[in-house]
């Protein structure tokens, strides 16, 4: 299914240049105040073109021959949006996706999440959903064995494993009837993240794909979370993953160049995601290398936090 | 939110290579945007954000009588309010804490007579002053919000127009005003005010304006709250204890920024035009 939200996915990055201009302003010392009026419109369109945005109660449709999907509503005979977002359109079922969300899981999802809780047999992540998912004792891959039974001695331990506080990555194993997700890191791939930044952007932001851990070629790895945390780290060996997913290397410090690097993919994805590009490994290393800069200079890109408490 | 070890170390040794996670240097602020004016029904206002640090600063003014002890004076007091979205910590009285040391740092850094001259609020000795509601507003909280409320306070007072008296009527015990209209005021003088700037210690460096995360890994900062070429308060926030030579470290490195901070915001309040409204929806 192709998602055309907000942006076409012909990505053309040319286009979207306009809101590196103000990283040329190179100035390290001096503090910038700017004038609310003196605002960048940063926003990208591809040919002009802005995609309709709904806001809610506004009339979409007053023909009743359509279906109402998601994020819509009937009243008075008129199909209404429910919330802020462009419509999309099936035939003749009608929905309307939100540009800011929490995130709604699929089973098969990679996901970024911050453990929250430690409690019996489980423990509680923060995976920016309404509600916080689980991620069960029976799966998650202990060291020392993959097949092995879990004993009263692992439920002791597991603060041990994951304490509150760590980010893991992993992925959603099933969708509980109320939208909570359980989560499982069965694979080498998933488990506890080391060092490194993470990024929170908007879940409709994260374009799909096949695979979301991606080593990228400028010397940094990155996970696109589906759920619109994104972690960027140093380039992962795999050979040293393969260990087990509970180690951490707080001694390791990182070099200043790979820590350049880890910035830059930081500011350009926050760019991205104020220009409401959607985000992948291309379009984040196109966006990567047209910065002109060698310093990452790059801090007006800041992370917008758009949710406020749960809803 | 908190932090893991693993990103507190990362952070740590970005402080320690003078790169933090944002690509900043030790000294470094992140960009900030202001408006003026924002608020019709007030005197005066300003907004103020910082990254993610969002103010809102309404002053209103009211005719008071001054305290016995002090006849020749005006009064000023702050008051700050910490919306529950901020934060879910601000749910309920969460925020109070939070609101009573930003409220009490402002009232003390606006305390003395050369920071800001209360005299200048009196009307009638012993009778009449203006008294100067300063309303704080705590939005959204992406760290450093000591540096960006003193700011906004100092962009709205800068912003206030104080209305001038135009007839004095006195009748025994009773006083009279009679009020100029909206459209003929004075503004305050807000030249001295002073800038506070939070000089947060990580490892062994000392960094200013820190990011949410950032404030996660610093066991104390130190807040200076600078007027002109002088040091009007000095606060320090957190558990850790500080050396005495750090303390001077921090000290020196806040009265260096809250110089430039200073001129920043004078450079971006002289270009403020009066028609370029934007308000909270554009």
């Amino acid at each position: 299914m192709a998602i055309c939200f907000p942006i076409h996915m012909s990505f053309r990055i040319k286009v979207g240049l306009r809101f590196f201009k103000f990283l040329n302003e190179k100035c390290p010392k001096k503090i910038h105040i700017r004038l609310a009026a003196h605002r960048v419109n940063t926003s990208v369109a591809v040919n002009q073109r802005y995609p309709k945005i709904y806001t809610p109660g506004e009339v979409i449709t007053s023909q009743n021959e359509f279906m109402r999907g998601h994020g819509t509503y009937e009243e008075n005979g008129d199909l209404k949006s429910s919330v802020a977002g462009v419509r999309e359109q099936v035939n003749n079922l009608i929905s309307v996706r939100p540009l800011k969300s929490r995130y709604n899981g699929e089973v098969g999802d990679v996901v970024v999440g911050r453990i929250t809780e430690v409690q019996q047999r489980r423990w509680k992540v923060d995976t920016n959903s309404r509600l916080d998912s689980v991620l069960l004792l029976s799966s998650v891959n202990l060291p020392g064995g993959e097949l092995r039974r879990r004993s009263a001695e692992d439920e002791h331990m597991m603060r041990q494993f994951l304490q509150e506080g760590d980010l893991i990555s992993a992925e959603v194993q099933s969708v509980f009837s109320d939208g909570s997700l359980s989560l499982h890191t069965r694979s080498l791939r998933y488990g506890k993240l080391g060092q490194g930044v993470l990024v929170k952007v908007f879940p409709s932001l994260i374009r799909r794909s096949k695979t979301h851990f991606h080593n990228l070629p400028v010397g940094a790895s990155i996970i696109l979370g589906n759920n619109g945390f994104i972690w960027i780290c140093p380039t992962i060996n795999n050979a040293e993953e393969s260990v087990g997913g509970f180690i951490q290397n707080l001694e390791e410090v990182i070099p200043r160049q790979e820590r350049e690097t880890i910035s830059r993919i930081r500011n350009c994805i926050l760019a991205l995601a104020q220009s409401k590009m959607m985000l992948f490994d291309t379009s984040v290393l196109y966006a990567y290398l047209r910065n002109p800069l060698s310093t990452p200079y790059l801090n007006c890109w800041y992370q917008r936090r758009w949710w406020t408490s749960r809803y | 939110m908190t932090l893991c070890e693993a990103e507190k170390t990362f952070v740590l040794h970005g402080v320690e290579e003078n790169f933090r996670i944002d690509g900043r240097e030790r000294e470094d602020y992140r960009p900030m945007e202001l408006e003026t004016d924002i608020v019709s029904h007030a005197f005066g206002s300003a907004r103020l954000r910082l990254a993610n640090t969002d103010v809102l600063v309404a002053v209103k003014i009211e005719v008071d009588t001054p305290f016995p002890e002090r006849p020749f004076e005006g009064k000023l007091e702050f008051f700050v309010d910490c919306s529950a979205n901020a934060t879910p910590d601000f749910e309920g009285r969460g925020g109070e804490d939070v609101a009573i040391e930003i409220s009490n740092t402002l009232s003390a850094a606006y305390h003395s007579p050369k920071v800001f001259d209360l005299r200048k609020l009196c009307i009638l000795k012993g009778r009449k002053c203006w008294k100067i509601f300063v309303d704080i507003l705590l939005l959204e909280c992406g760290g450093n919000l000591f540096d960006a409320v003193s700011l906004a306070v100092k962009a709205a007072l800068w912003n206030t127009q104080v209305p001038l008296i135009r007839q004095i009527d006195i009748d025994g015990n009773n006083v009279e005003l009679k009020v100029s209209e909206l459209s003929d005021c004075q503004r305050l003088d807000v030249k001295t005010a002073p800038v506070m700037v939070t000089v947060c210690k990580i490892g062994e460096h000392c960094i200013v304006d820190p990011n949410v995360a950032e404030e996660q890994c610093s066991v104390g900062s130190i807040v200076v709250s600078v007027s002109e070429n002088k040091f009007s308060t000095v606060l320090q926030t957190g558990t850790g204890s500080l050396h005495s030579s750090t303390l001077l470290d921090c000290l020196k490195l806040g009265y260096k920024v809250a110089q430039r901070l200073d001129d920043a915001l004078w450079s971006t309040l002289s270009k403020i035009q009066p028609t370029e409204d934007v308000g909270f929806l554009k």
